[in-house]
C-alpha cells in the first residue's frame, strides 16, 4: 500500500514537471522576469513602508491595500495564488534604484507616472491605479479656508523625494509667496512635526493627506484644502526591456478596471463563463485565447477576479470602508462620469 | 635591484585595478541593458526644488551643482559647531572627570556612561521631537535679552546689517597677522633675553582695537535688525527679519555635541592621567606655579595622547551629521543624495559625488590633526 502511494505521488510529480515545461511558452522564453518569477515560485513587489488604502501591514505582516492589489493580480494571474508575493517596504529615495538593480519585479508604490521617470531612468510605467493630486492640509483653526490664504513665511511640511517638492515649489512661485520647505526622509516623522507645530501646513498627495491625518493626535482639528495643485496619476512600475512582464502587470491591472465595468465580481465570476455577452465571455477566459498572448493559461484572468476582485471591490475594501476616501472621485469608471478607461481586452 | 619588493605591491596594484574595472564594467553593461544613461551633465541643469535653510543664496531656479554647494555648507555647518561644542564640553567633562569633588566626579561619569551607551540616532530623535513638544508658539514665546526669540519654529535671533563690511574683515585679518607676529617676537626676546611678555593681552588689545579703528576710521557701521512676531493666519505666527535658526539644525548640533563629547572627554581623562605624577611635582620642585605646570608641563604631554583618538572622533561626528535625513536639515545626504537623486535618478553619479564629497571633508580634518599633532609631538634633539 505504502509503495504504491510513493509511485503514484512520483507519477504525479513527473506530470507536474512535465506540464511546467509545456506551459512556459514562447512568451515565458522571451521574459526573463516570467521565468525567474515562476522559478522563484512568488512576485516580488515593492510597496510603501505604510501608507493606509494602498500599502499598510497589520500587526500579523498581512499587507493590504490597492497598490497591494496590483502586485496580489499579477501573482494570481501567473502563479495562479494571490497569496504568493513578497513584499519589501521602500522608502520614496529607494524605490526605483531597488527596481532597476533587479531586487523587486514590480513596483506598486503609489508612485506618479511623469515623463523624465518614465524616459530616463530605465523604468516603464504600465498604468494607473488612482488619479491623485497634491492639496493641502491645515488647521481647523487657522481660518485658512482656500491655498489663497496662505501668506509669505508659510513652513509646510512634506517628505523628501517626491514630486511634492516641485509641485510646491511650482505652486508657491505662481503666488509669489516665500515659503520654507520643511522635508523629511519617512512619512511618520512629517505627521509627527506637522502635529507638534513645526510647520503650518502638511502637503502630499490628497489620498496620502487622508490616510496620515488618521494617525494625527486629533484628526478632527485638521482638514484638508479643497484645491489641488498638481496631477498624481499613481500607477505600477516595471522595469525597462521586458515587454512581456509590462503587458502581465499592464493587463493585470486593466482586468480588474474592466471586470468591474462588465459587473463581474468574485462572487458571480465563474458564473459569468456562461454570459451571453462574449466581452464577459473574453474577460474570465470562457472564450478566446487572449492568455496564450501573454504566456499565460487561459484561466489567469479569472483567477484575478475571483482572488483580488474587480477594482471596484478592492476600492471598497481598502479605501472607501476604512474612511480614507468614501468618495470615489475621479477613481470612478468612465461609465459613471469618472475617468477610470482601460482598452478593451480581446 | 629590489625587484623582489616591488613584485608583490606591483601585483597587489594589479589586482585593485582589476577589481576596480570588473565592478565598473559591470555597472556600465547593467546600466545599458536597463536603458540608463550616465553622465554629470545634469549638475548644471535647473534643480526645481527649494531648501529649507541654506548659507549661500538659493532657490529652485539654481543648478543642481549649486543644490550640492548648499547641502555641503550646512553639512560643514553642522559639524563645525558639533566639533566646538564637543570639544569644549568634552574638556570640561574630562576634567570634571578628574576632579576630587565625588558629586562633580560622579555627575561627569554618569553623563558619560548615559549618552555614549545610546544609539545617535534616537538621541538626535529625541533632541528633535523633545525640542518641538517643549517649545512655544512663536506668539507665545518670551523673549530673551529682548530680541531673541526661542520658538518651534526655529532660533530667532537680531542680524547685523553691515555697511563696508570688507573694511571691517580687512581690520580683523590685520589683528591676526599682527597678533602673529607679535607672538613671534616675543618667542624670540624670551629666547634671547629670558623676559616674557604678556602676549595674551596684546593679543586681545589688538583684537579690539583695530576693528574698532575701522568703525571710526573706515566708514564700518552696523545697524541691528530685531526678529519681529508676524500673523500668517489667524492662529499661526512667525518671525520676520533677523536671523532665522532652524530647530532641525540645533537639535542636530545639540545631539551630535553632546554624543561626541562623551568620548572626547574620554580621551582627555585618559591624556591627563597618563602624565606621570613625578612630572608635576618635579614642575612645581623648580617653583613653576600651579597654571605654569598645566600650561607647560601637563598640557604638552597630555594633548600627544588626546590629539590623535581625538581626531577620530572628529571625523565620527562629521560623518554621523549625515543623519541629520531623517529630521530635515537640508545636509548634504539630504539635499543632494536625496531630493536631488530622487529628481534626477542618477544614483550611481550622485552617489559618488557624495561619497567623494565624505572622504575629502574627513580626510582634509585628518590632515590638518596630523599637522598639529606633528606640531606638539616629542622632538627629539
Amino acid at each position: 500500500m505504502f509503495k504504491l502511494v510513493k509511485r503514484l505521488t512520483s507519477v504525479v510529480a513527473m506530470f507536474a514537471v512535465l506540464f511546467t515545461f509545456t506551459t512556459e511558452t514562447m512568451a515565458a522564453k522571451k521574459s526573463k522576469t516570467l521565468k525567474n518569477t515562476q522559478k522563484k515560485g512568488f512576485v516580488r513587489c515593492g510597496v510603501s513602508q505604510g501608507l493606509p488604502g494602498f500599502s499598510n501591514a497589520d500587526a500579523a505582516g498581512n499587507w493590504t491595500g490597492v497598490d497591494v492589489d496590483v502586485c496580489r493580480a499579477v501573482a494570481a494571474a501567473v502563479l495562479g495564488d494571490a497569496s504568493k508575493v513578497k513584499f519589501t517596504p521602500l522608502s520614496a529615495k529607494e524605490r526605483f534604484t531597488a527596481l532597476t538593480s533587479n531586487e523587486i519585479d514590480i513596483l506598486s508604490r503609489n508612485t506618479t507616472w511623469t515623463l523624465s521617470r518614465d524616459a530616463d531612468i530605465g523604468l516603464t510605467f504600465v498604468g494607473v491605479n488612482f488619479y491623485d493630486g497634491q492639496g493641502f492640509m491645515v488647521r481647523k483653526n487657522s481660518g485658512i479656508s482656500s491655498v489663497n490664504d496662505f501668506k509669505a513665511g508659510v513652513s509646510a511640511c512634506t517628505n523628501l523625494g517626491t514630486t511634492t517638492e516641485l509641485n510646491m515649489r511650482d505652486f508657491f512661485n505662481s503666488k509669489g509667496i516665500k515659503y520654507e520647505p520643511v522635508t523629511f526622509e519617512k512619512a511618520d516623522e512629517v505627521v509627527a512635526a506637522y502635529d507638534a507645530g513645526r510647520c503650518d501646513t502638511y502637503t502630499t498627495d490628497k489620498s496620502g493627506l487622508a490616510a496620515q491625518r488618521i494617525k494625527l493626535s486629533n484628526p478632527d482639528d485638521h482638514m484638508v484644502l479643497p484645491e489641488t495643485i498638481s496631477k498624481e496619476p499613481l500607477g505600477p512600475v516595471v522595469r525597462q526591456g521586458d515587454s512581456v512582464w509590462e503587458d502581465i502587470v499592464r493587463w493585470s491591472l486593466n482586468t480588474m478596471i474592466e471586470a468591474e465595468e462588465y459587473g463581474v465580481t468574485s462572487a458571480n465570476a465563474d458564473m459569468m463563463k456562461t454570459s451571453d455577452n462574449p466581452a464577459v465571455k473574453r474577460l474570465v477566459g470562457a472564450e478566446g485565447e487572449l492568455g496564450a498572448a501573454l504566456g499565460l493559461d487561459n484561466e489567469w484572468s479569472l483567477r484575478i477576479i475571483k482572488q483580488v476582485g474587480n477594482y471596484g471591490e478592492s476600492y471598497k475594501r481598502n479605501i472607501a470602508d476604512t474612511g480614507i476616501l468614501p468618495d470615489r472621485g475621479p477613481n470612478q469608471l468612465w461609465t459613471k462620469g469618472g475617468i477610470l478607461y482601460v482598452p478593451p481586452a480581446r | 635591484m629590489n625587484f623582489k619588493k616591488i613584485l608583490p605591491q606591483l601585483l597587489t596594484l594589479v589586482v585593485v585595478i582589476l577589481v576596480f574595472g570588473f565592478f565598473s564594467y559591470n555597472a556600465q553593461v547593467n546600466m545599458e541593458n536597463r536603458g540608463i544613461t550616465f553622465g554629470y551633465g545634469f549638475l548644471s541643469q535647473e534643480s526645481s526644488f527649494d531648501v529649507q535653510f541654506s548659507l549661500i543664496e538659493y532657490d529652485g531656479s539654481h543648478s543642481y551643482f549649486r543644490a550640492y554647494l548648499v547641502g555641503l555648507l550646512n553639512t560643514i555647518l553642522v559639524s563645525v559647531i558639533g566639533i566646538v561644542f564637543a570639544t569644549i564640553i568634552g574638556v570640561v567633562v574630562g576634567i570634571a572627570r578628574l576632579s576630587n569633588n565625588y558629586l562633580i566626579e560622579r555627575t561627569a561619569a554618569i553623563y558619560v556612561e548615559f549618552f555614549r551607551n545610546i544609539p545617535l540616532l534616537l538621541q538626535i530623535f529625541f533632541w528633535y521631537f523633545a525640542a518641538l513638544r517643549a517649545l512655544p508658539l512663536p506668539e507665545k514665546a518670551d523673549p530673551i535679552f529682548g530680541v531673541f526669540f526661542l520658538t518651534i519654529k526655529g532660533f530667532f535671533v537680531p542680524a547685523f546689517v553691515w555697511n563696508n563690511l570688507d573694511i571691517f574683515i580687512y581690520s580683523v585679518i590685520a589683528a591676526i597677522i599682527s597678533i602673529v607676529f607679535v607672538r613671534l617676537y616675543a618667542k624670540k626676546k624670551q629666547e634671547n633675553q629670558g623676559i616674557q611678555t604678556p602676549v595674551l593681552s596684546i593679543s586681545i588689545g589688538l583684537l579690539i582695537i583695530l576693528p574698532l579703528l575701522s568703525f571710526l576710521l573706515g566708514g564700518v557701521n552696523a545697524s541691528v535688525e530685531i526678529p519681529v512676531i508676524e500673523q500668517l493666519s489667524q492662529t499661526s505666527f512667525t518671525f520676520k527679519g533677523g536671523l532665522k535658526l532652524p530647530p532641525e539644525l540645533i537639535s542636530l548640533a545639540l545631539a551630535l555635541s553632546l554624543y561626541t563629547a562623551t568620548f572626547i572627554a574620554e580621551c582627555v581623562r585618559a591624556g591627563v592621567q597618563g602624565v606621570s605624577k613625578g612630572q608635576k611635582e618635579a614642575a612645581a620642585s623648580i617653583g613653576l606655579t600651579p597654571n605654569q605646570v598645566l600650561k607647560l608641563v601637563v598640557m604638552p604631554q597630555a594633548l600627544r595622547i588626546i590629539i590623535p583618538p581625538t581626531t577620530n572622533q572628529y571625523l565620527n561626528l562629521t560623518k554621523n551629521s549625515s543623519l541629520a535625513a531623517a529630521i530635515a536639515y537640508p545636509d548634504l545626504v539630504l539635499v543632494f543624495a536625496g531630493t536631488a537623486l530622487m529628481q534626477t535618478g542618477r544614483a550611481i553619479e550622485i552617489v559618488s559625488i557624495t561619497m567623494l564629497t565624505y572622504l575629502t571633508l574627513s580626510i582634509t580634518i585628518s590632515i590638518f590633526m596630523n599637522w598639529y599633532n606633528k606640531k606638539i609631538a616629542i622632538k627629539e634633539k
